[in-house]
This record gives structure tokens, C-alpha cells and sequence, in this order.
């Protein structure tokens, strides 16, 4: 499974430059990276969100590989449909390809809106991949929160004020979810590294029947940080082990990333201007120690189940 | 040689669907129509059909996956009812803009609340402007007949657009009549095979669907579907008239009964036709002309066919199975406005009935011709079978 970059280097993607995305994004990032390695045919479709609008303004479209968008909340249910139409017309030999079917949705069109159909999908067993870019609330109608938006960030639907820190509750664990559905492949990563998205996202596609990458990806608007940063900013999310990099491999857990030495969760909030109202005076000083806490609880949940130990430097 | 048998609505458009066999079947269980999805997937268990089934976990997914099959290239059909289709809603419009030509057995019921299970008009009502082709059915065989039919018209190059076959809830799905079915050949050789135009699974030639189009295009993208909708009925004649030599079966547009000399003639759809039927056939034999015209076909709306039939009538009574409330039911308000267009006044009385199931009797029909010919005429909608 291992990929040589230096091979990719001059391959055509799926999607191509030319898109409306935002600079430094994580969206498109996560999309070219993860499609990079594949190489069998696929057919993508899409939730209704920034990467959908932003890559099919009629007449543009930056797509050069079979594309369906329908509706917010059915990316699982569209891809459903799709792979089911194939394995009919492959039987009847109307198609003698074989076609992978990639959905994507962010994660208000994957925690929250479309969490049943991507369940209904994953249960029914269909040959596809669901990649979820994640960046933590619903980017594109303006930062509202979402059940992936983490505890003290601030929303436009949960905004940081006098009294209210940013949201109060804890992000939904969609991976671990998603992994309770005892389907063959599962994981979680970042832009930390290219040839970990690279590899997880060829693995998802490769091995068939369901499978669901879940990708944090930086909003550069709504994280209100420095397009520039996009890679350090996962790679922050990675060591502070805010978003633990995984994967379940038919029910095995397999840590992927092991940080070398402790980093604090400042570290990952404080570049961030939706984490900005939690470092001015001692207010809200709880909020932070609250997250480290989660952080904490999360990832000896995940040592755990991947039999793993962690002695940081 | 035609094959005669008992069977219910539901179970004759499983049937259709059994030698239809289409590519892609994704439905989810609701009363009254759950019969259909029950029945195929015993034919898909014993190996009669080639049918992916896709047993999905809502409506909303039921007619997500279809409308992905279809225009993957895949011949798509399933079936709902009532809320399973207020469920479906918001992708109705979509798959009627992708073109999509879905055939969908609408069995029809009242969406609530009360919630309740027997039919009415109001589940399929709600969905008229979608960009659907709407078709009501009497009875059995021409549930079967038009499930047949609707994927000719669904696929149709001129056409491409989805169709509801509408029963009634329990009255015609549930019931059990006599039928006349096809042979499988012969079912097979009128339905011919799929031909889809821009594939999504033609990896070698990809497309995009559903792309954002805002104040600079989605206004043009909505007047294509307006003029496909417009060639349904010539599409739709050509078919039906192509079944009409098959089978020796003729589903016109609208159905005239004992119009040519009524002066006065009742609207109706689907199963409660029969009732306005036996009552034109009673007051006849009293020496009343009366006459009955049932509106097969709702969507695209036949307004010509109605005007000429209606035209120089003494008085209309138009009885919708659906009321909209705060306005004029759906059928009297649409036939009203064909009378307008045709430049004739003919006094009109509105009428609902059946809703939530409450039984259309012989002497429902009976009294709205009576009004007509005791000169009761009021704008004032008017209920039969209600008490008050």
C-alpha cells in the first residue's frame, strides 16, 4: 500500500485547479491529496456544502470525473443509489469497468443533516468510500456550530459572550460511530502529513465494501487564521492529539501518529480566532482545562483499543 | 395469450414491476403501499427478477438512491405513500430537474394530522408543481396498465421526467378485482430496453449533475423542464395508443362518460368514479342528462380536453378527494381556470369528499348532481360524507 510521492508528482486528479475555493482551504487539499494515489475510475458525489458549490458554478466545473450533487443530508443515500445501479448494470453487462464511488460531505452534511443516510449506507454494506472534511462547524452558510465543533470555540450559532464561552458541549466522536458499524475500513486523519491522507484515502477506496475517512481541514475564514499555516495548524491538531490519527482496519485499531513529546491544547487553540476569547484574562481558563481533559479521556480511549502505550518525552 | 387472475392494486403493480424488472428498486415501508416493496422482494428472493433491491433506512434515502440510479443509467422504480412521500419532498424537484425518469406506484393517502392511514388525495396533491407527471388510477388493471405504460413515457427523449401512478389507499390497493395481465415477452418487448442519455456511470464521457446555477441560469434550466412537461401528451397518446393495439385497453387523458349530451357533468379522479358513474347511469334512467369526466392524467394538466368537454354544460360539480385549505380544492380551482381560458362561464359547484377514507357512496355523487339540477349553485366549497 506504501505511495512514492516523487510518483505522484505529475499525476492528473479528479478535481481540478480553477475551483472557488478560499486560499489555504483544507477542503480541496484534503480532496486532491486523498484522490491522488487512486487509480481505478471513480464517480464522486457530494453533500451540499462549500466544496459542492465551489467546484460546479454552472457553467464551470472543476470536476473531470463523473460528478452528482443532490441534496444536503443524502451524500450516503446518493452513493447508494449510484453504486447500486452499477452492480445491476455489471450483472446485466451493460458496464465492464470497474468504478469506486467516493462521497463527500462536510461534517454539518455528515455529523448532523446526513449522519442516517451515511448509517443506512454503511449498514446495507454498499462498495463505497464517505470522506468527511471536517472543519468543525457549517462552514458554508457561516460558521454556525455543528455537533464536530469543539468545546469553546466560538460559532455563530453558539458565539463567544459575557456569559457563554463559544459552545459548551463536546464534539460528537463520528469515527469512533462509524467504527461501531463493524465496517472494513475506518480512519482519521489531518493535512499533517500528505502521505498519510494519501495512503488512508487510497486504503478506504481500495478495500471494498463501506468505508469513512474522517479529514480535519482548516477553515481559514471561520478558524480565522493565516492561509499559510494550514499545514501547521493540523499538524498542531495531531500533536496536541486534539484529532487523534487512526485507523480501523476490520475492526483492528491501529495508531498511525504517535507525538513525540506533550503539547498542550493551547497550542492548537491559540493560532485560532475562534479560540481567541478563551486566552484574554482567566474567564474562561476552566474552558481550556476542560478540553485537555477531553483530550486526555479521548486518547486513552484510543491507546487502548489500539493496544498502544504513550511515553512522551 | 392474456393471463387472468384476483389481485389487489398493490399487488398488480408489484406484478408490473416483476416483468418490468428494472435495475434499481430502493423503497421503505409505509401503509398503505408497503405491499409492493413486500411482494417484489419475494420475487427478487426467488430469483424472478434482476432487481438490485435497496432496502434504505427512510424515504428521504428511498428516492435519494433512486433518483442516483437513474441517472446513473439504471431503470429506477419504487413506491410510498402519505408522509413517506412529505418525507421525499424536498428531492421530488430535484429528480424532475436531473430528468430523471423514475416511475414511483403513489398509493395515495391522507398525510394528517389526525394521523391516519386510509386514503385521500393530500399526499400526492402536495407534490403538484414538483415537475412530475401525475396519473390516477380507477382500478387495479390500470394501476397495472399504467406502470407498464410510465416507463415508455418516464423515458421518452422528449420527455425524460418522472411519473407518479396514483391509487387509492386501501380502496383500489388493498381490494381484490379481477385482472388481465400481459405476458412476460410481451411486457418485455413494449418496455424495450433503457437507452439513458448522459449516464453518470459513463466514466469515459463524465458529467456533472446538479451543479449551482444562480440568477444567470437556473431561470433557462426551468423553462426546458417546462417544455418537456409539455410533451407528455403527445408522447403519452403515442404510447397509450400503442398499449390500446396490445391489449385492446384505451386510457385516454380524460375519460368522458355520457358527457357528449349531459347537461350537467360531475369531475372526479381515481376510484370514487365508479360511485358518479352508477349515479349518471341512475339519473339518466330518471331522465336527467347527466354526464361523469374523470381526470386521468393530473400533471401535465389536460385544461384543453377539460374546456371542450365542459364547454356549453348547464352547471359542473368538481369533487376533489383533497382540499386546500385556505383556497380552492386542487382539481375545482384547476378546472375552473380551464373554463376561464376557454372563454365560457359555466356555474360550478366545489366539493370534497372521502377525506381520511370517509366512504364516497352512491348517494354522494347523487346529491352533488341533484344540486346542479335544482340550480344550487354557490361559490362556497361543499363537503359529501361529512357531518356537521
Amino acid at each position: 500500500m506504501a505511495v512514492r510521492l516523487k510518483d505522484l508528482t505529475t499525476k492528473d486528479t479528479p478535481m481540478t485547479r480553477g475551483h472557488r475555493m478560499c486560499p489555504g482551504c483544507g477542503a480541496p487539499t484534503a480532496v486532491r491529496q486523498g484522490l491522488l494515489a487512486v487509480d481505478k475510475p471513480v464517480v464522486i458525489t457530494c453533500a451540499t456544502g462549500c466544496l459542492e458549490v465551489s467546484t460546479t458554478i454552472y457553467p464551470y466545473n472543476a470536476w473531470n470525473v463523473p460528478f452528482l450533487h443532490c441534496a444536503f443530508e443524502n451524500a450516503g443515500a446518493n452513493i447508494s443509489g449510484i453504486e447500486a445501479a452499477y452492480v445491476a448494470l455489471k450483472k446485466k453487462g451493460k458496464i465492464n469497468k470497474d468504478i469506486k464511488f467516493v462521497a463527500f460531505g462536510g461534517d454539518g452534511g455528515t455529523y448532523d443533516i446526513g449522519l442516517q443516510a451515511l448509517s443506512g449506507a454503511a449498514e446495507r454494506g454498499h462498495d463505497f468510500t464517505y470522506i468527511c472534511y471536517n472543519n468543525q462547524a457549517y462552514m458554508n452558510t457561516g460558521a454556525q456550530r455543528s455537533s464536530a465543533t469543539p468545546t469553546g470555540a466560538s460559532a455563530t450559532t453558539a458565539p463567544a459572550g459575557k456569559k457563554i464561552p463559544g459552545k459548551v458541549q463536546r464534539a460528537k466522536d463520528l469515527t469512533d460511530i462509524m467504527a461501531a458499524h463493524h465496517i472494513p475500513y475506518v480512519a482519521q486523519t489531518t493535512l499533517h502529513n500528505p502521505q498519510d491522507v494519501i495512503e488512508k484515502v487510497k486504503k478506504a477506496i481500495e478495500t471494498p465494501g463501506p468505508s469513512f475517512v474522517n479529514i480535519l481541514v482548516p477553515c481559514v475564514l471561520f478558524w480565522r487564521i493565516d492561509p499559510a499555516i494550514q499545514r501547521d495548524i493540523c499538524k498542531l491538531a495531531a500533536d496536541t492529539r486534539i484529532w487523534p490519527i487512526y485507523e480501523v482496519i476490520d475492526g483492528q485499531w491501529k495508531l498511525s501518529y504517535k507525538p513525540k513529546s506533550f503539547v498542550p491544547v493551547e497550542e492548537f487553540l491559540k493560532p485560532q480566532g475562534r479560540f481567541r476569547h478563551l486566552f484574554k484574562g482567566d474567564a474562561w481558563k476552566h474552558v481550556v482545562e476542560q478540553l485537555q481533559q477531553e483530550v486526555e479521556e479521548k486518547w486513552a480511549y484510543v491507546l487502548e483499543r489500539c493496544k498502544e502505550t504513550w511515553e512522551p518525552k | 395469450m392474456a393471463r387472468r387472475d384476483i389481485t389487489s392494486g398493490n399487488w398488480a403493480a408489484a406484478e408490473a414491476m416483476r416483468q418490468i424488472n428494472p435495475d434499481v428498486v430502493a423503497a421503505y415501508p409505509i401503509t398503505p403501499s408497503t405491499d409492493i416493496p413486500m411482494k417484489f422482494s419475494e420475487f427478487v428472493a426467488d430469483g424472478l427478477v434482476d432487481t438490485n433491491l435497496v432496502t434504505v433506512e427512510s424515504e428521504h434515502s428511498a428516492i435519494s438512491a433512486c433518483l442516483a440510479a437513474s441517472i446513473s443509467g439504471a431503470r429506477v422504480m419504487t413506491a410510498s405513500s402519505a408522509n413517506g412521500v412529505a418525507l421525499m419532498h424536498e428531492i421530488f424537484p430535484i429528480a424532475a430537474a436531473y430528468r430523471a425518469p423514475i416511475v414511483f406506484a403513489l398509493v395515495n393517502r391522507s398525510i394528517g394530522a389526525p394521523i391516519n392511514i386510509h386514503c385521500d388525495h393530500s399526499d400526492s396533491m402536495a407534490e403538484r408543481d414538483m415537475g412530475w407527471i401525475h396519473l390516477y388510477c380507477e382500478d387495479a388493471q390500470e394501476v397495472y396498465d399504467s406502470m407498464i405504460m410510465s416507463v415508455r413515457i418516464a423515458e421518452h427523449k422528449d420527455v425524460l421526467l418522472p411519473v407518479f401512478v396514483c391509487q387509492d389507499g386501501f380502496i383500489t390497493s388493498h381490494c381484490f378485482e379481477p385482472i388481465e395481465f400481459l405476458e412476460d415477452e410481451e411486457v418485455k418487448n413494449f418496455i424495450g430496453e433503457r437507452d439513458p442519455m448522459f449516464p453518470l456511470l459513463d466514466v469515459d464521457n463524465p458529467v456533472a449533475y446538479g451543479s449551482l446555477a444562480l440568477t444567470d441560469y437556473y431561470f433557462e434550466i426551468k423553462r426546458q423542464q417546462i417544455e418537456a412537461m409539455k410533451n407528455v401528451r403527445k408522447v403519452y397518446e403515442e404510447i397509450s395508443e400503442e398499449f390500446y393495439k396490445l391489449t385492446g385497453r384505451k386510457y385516454p387523458i380524460v375519460e368522458a362518460y355520457k358527457t357528449e349530451d349531459a347537461e350537467y357533468v360531475a369531475v372526479i379522479m381515481s376510484s370514487a368514479t365508479g360511485a358518479v358513474k352508477e349515479a349518471v347511469d341512475k339519473l339518466r334512467a330518471e331522465g336527467h342528462k347527466v354526464g361523469c369526466l374523470r381526470v386521468r392524467m393530473f400533471r401535465p394538466f389536460p385544461w384543453k380536453d377539460i374546456a371542450e368537454i365542459l364547454t356549453g354544460k348547464k352547471g359542473i360539480a368538481v369533487l376533489d378527494r383533497a382540499a386546500s385549505i385556505g383556497a380552492g380544492a386542487p382539481l375545482f380551482t384547476e378546472v375552473k381556470g380551464a373554463l376561464y381560458d376557454s372563454g365560457t362561464i359555466v356555474p360550478t359547484n366545489s366539493y370534497v369528499y372521502g377525506l381520511g377514507g370517509r366512504d364516497f357512496f352512491l348517494h354522494d355523487a347523487e346529491k352533488a348532481f341533484t344540486d346542479l339540477i335544482n340550480g344550487d349553485f354557490s361559490p362556497e366549497e361543499r363537503y359529501l360524507g361529512l357531518r356537521e
